[in-house]
């Protein structure tokens, strides 16, 4: 019997050897200090991510492994983004350090490093074993992060109900990747696309059976991207979690869901998105999500009264905007996508982080704490005006041109194929449900503002956490008047995954 | 020889089935933890008749011999535990049955429709676990050795939720 090892390049594949080895050294640092070391762990964290991507930059794209482990524009795109997120969740953790978490802080952000390695090496995986086991990766960690404050009640039941949330919506992508698998009779995905299509030039013959598969799909991927019907979870757990890690959540999280839905079901299955294959056709299904993301997360949000909460039904809200881009699935959408994901990174994470400190500093997360906030803070409550407004899509912000993008390709799109009117619908409820949305983000800026009162909490300038809420408003600002290279580099994605134009 | 036709598939079936209703059905969580060993060993019996020895092997292993003693050892662990009596269903039972009766249905309809499984209706070669071993070792070595990183990263997290802190 004669092995045959594939031809391994480790050079593509260096940031995420170095990230995971990063990790341990973070680990083993915190127990050969004797776990006094305090902020340095953080900063250690924070260098690491930094020398990942450098390392990224430099091994640039090609394939290890055969076709286990590939680096195209898309995964370079969203690993990226990856970094971003757990820089900025890490940067923001340091008023936790000083109260909240005095035990295992090695642990602590190891864990978030770990889970970075997952989110990276699912957006290099271009085979369902590989995808699942990125996925797992990413959310193992997490579930020992949300429930990090073990004397808090609502932190441990934030944990477990993640735990329990992630399990079942494996288990549902599970049963749907192995339909899928007996379906094409291999894991590969570009493979698939081929075999499918094969198979289905004679329709009748295969049935419903991919539909079941696509539904499972769909369910268990829209538990990872807080989708309705599958959002309950988020607002809790956000709540329940260190807001770092809900902001991980929402972010680093969120777009790793996206590249595994944007792997399987476009450069798996756009073989569905088609006339032929009408009834297994993925498009209307997650139209109808994305439209119940927009409607009902931007209705569930004007009611909180907690910020965190809040910022989670404003993330289902966002989720549902994004998938306009996934649904309109021409080369625009998918660079929409991207870019939406970009730009959502510095104005969610730079949100959080201005609630992290608020929080460090006070101890609230009511809504009606940050009463006159700008009198005492105005850094803070500028930055936050700011990045709400790029949530809410307003010119000449980031968010505004990211939404922008994501409707633009859908009335394209719409336009091109006779079948896809139902795309202007989706479009109407965006633009609609996008007003809804401004009046829960102003009303926050309204109570930060437009007020008499001087709010007694003071926000500290100069801390780590600030300076990630300068990076944030950076990003916001910087990329809304001058998006250009980012766009540029996001037209090479849709040609990455696949996406065939009709 | 299918394995549909074989008596040795009724029998393990209707084991396989009883238990799991025992299972979400007895008053004693001790013996739902002992009913669930009793299915998952006759599921494995399901894969030796379907010639995946290694996967009845791995069955055995991993669900009777870990994850079904460890169920037993939090129950033990657990003051009274085996001893109370639990209540097992609550007002969303008969929405649940409903449910899962759909889906069974639904599967089971699809199932049969012809022509679905042409992808696997090659034989499985004689000495399936030497594939799979090579399988493991040469083309998806790295999603092998992604998962000794996944099992560290919930090892630390286990023991840094778990430990009992001094301060």
């Amino acid at each position: 019997m004669e092995f045959q090892l594939p031809d391994f390049d480790l050079r593509v594949m260096m940031p995420e050897i170095f990230l995971f080895l990063w990790a341990l050294v973070v680990i083993t640092f915190d127990l050969s200090t004797k776990r006094r070391s305090g902020a340095a762990v953080a900063y250690l964290a924070m260098f690491g991510l930094v020398i990942t991507g450098i390392l990224l930059a430099v091994a640039g794209t090609g394939a290890g492994f055969g076709a286990m482990f590939f680096n195209d524009a898309a995964s370079i795109f969203f690993k990226v983004i990856f970094l971003g997120a757990a820089f900025m969740a890490i940067g923001s953790s340091f008023g936790l350090l000083r109260q909240k978490i005095q035990h295992h802080r090695g642990e602590f952000f190891g864990l978030i490093l770990l889970s970075t390695v997952g989110m990276m090496f699912l957006a290099s995986s271009n085979e369902l074993l590989s995808l699942y086991i990125g996925l797992e990766l990413t959310t193992i960690p997490l579930f020992v992060c949300a429930a990090f404050f073990k004397d808090n009640r609502l932190s441990v039941e934030a944990g477990i109900k993640y735990l329990i949330i992630g399990a079942f919506s494996s288990a549902l992508l599970l049963y749907g990747l192995s339909l899928l698998y007996g379906l094409s009779g291999t894991t590969d995905l570009l493979q698939m696309r081929i075999n499918i299509a094969t198979t289905h030039l004679n329709f009748r013959e295969i049935g419903m059976l991919p539909m079941i598969s696509v539904i499972m799909l769909v369910a268990g991927l829209g538990f990872k991207l807080a989708l309705p019907p599958f959002h309950q979870w988020a607002p809790d757990v956000y709540e329940g979690s260190p807001t770092p890690i809900a902001a991980f959540l929402s972010v680093g999280s969120k777009a790793a869901g996206l590249i595994a839905f944007a792997k399987i079901m476009i450069n798996g299955l756009q073989v569905f998105y088609d006339q032929v294959m009408a009834p297994s056709d993925w498009g209307i299904l997650v139209a109808v999500i994305a439209s119940a993301a927009m409607i009902w997360g931007n209705v569930a949000a004007i009611r909180q009264a907690n910020i965190k909460r809040m910022l989670a039904y404003s993330s289902i809200a966002q989720a549902g905007y994004i998938m306009i881009g996934m649904v309109a699935l021409n080369e625009l959408g998918m660079a929409a996508v991207s870019f939406y994901m970009f730009t959502y990174l510095f104005a969610n994470m730079g949100a959080f982080a201005v609630v992290a400190i608020f929080e460090d500093t006070t101890g609230s997360t009511q809504i009606s704490s940050y009463n006159g906030l700008a009198k005492t803070s105005p850094f803070h409550a500028a930055s936050m005006s700011v990045f709400l407004l790029s949530l809410a899509g307003i010119p000449p912000l980031a968010g505004f041109f990211a939404k922008y993008y994501v409707f633009a390709s859908a009335i394209k799109m719409a336009g091109a194929a006779d079948d896809k009117s139902w795309l202007y619908w989706l479009v109407g409820v965006g633009l609609l449900t996008s007003v809804f949305a401004l009046y829960y983000y102003a009303n926050i800026i309204k109570t930060m503002y437009f007020t008499t009162d001087e709010s007694p909490y003071r926000l500290s300038v100069a801390s780590p956490g600030s300076a990630m809420v300068l990076i944030g408003l950076i990003g916001v600002l910087l990329f809304g008047l001058y998006p250009t290279p980012i766009l540029e580099f996001a037209a090479g994605i849709p040609e990455a995954l696949g996406v065939v134009v009709p | 020889m299918d394995a549909s036709v074989s008596p040795v598939f009724w029998i393990l079936a209707a084991v396989i089935i009883l238990s799991a209703i025992a299972v979400v059905s007895l008053k004693n969580i001790f013996h739902c933890a002992l009913f669930l060993i009793l299915c998952l060993f006759s599921v494995a019996g399901i894969f030796i008749l379907l010639h995946a020895e290694f996967l009845a092997a791995a069955q055995v292993l991993i669900y009777v011999g870990a994850v079904a003693i460890l169920i037993i050892f939090a129950i033990m662990l657990t003051t009274n535990l085996a001893s109370r009596t639990i209540q097992q269903v609550n007002k969303h039972a008969l929405t649940a049955l409903f449910g899962c009766a759909l889906f069974v249905l639904a599967m089971v309809g699809l199932f049969r429709q012809s022509g679905v499984w042409n992808w696997t209706q090659t034989a499985l070669p004689d000495e399936n676990v030497l594939t799979i071993g090579k399988l493991l070792m040469t083309k998806y070595m790295l999603p092998f050795e992604v998962v000794s990183v996944l099992l560290l990263a919930a090892l630390i997290g286990a023991i840094a939720l778990a430990r009992e802190e001094k301060s």
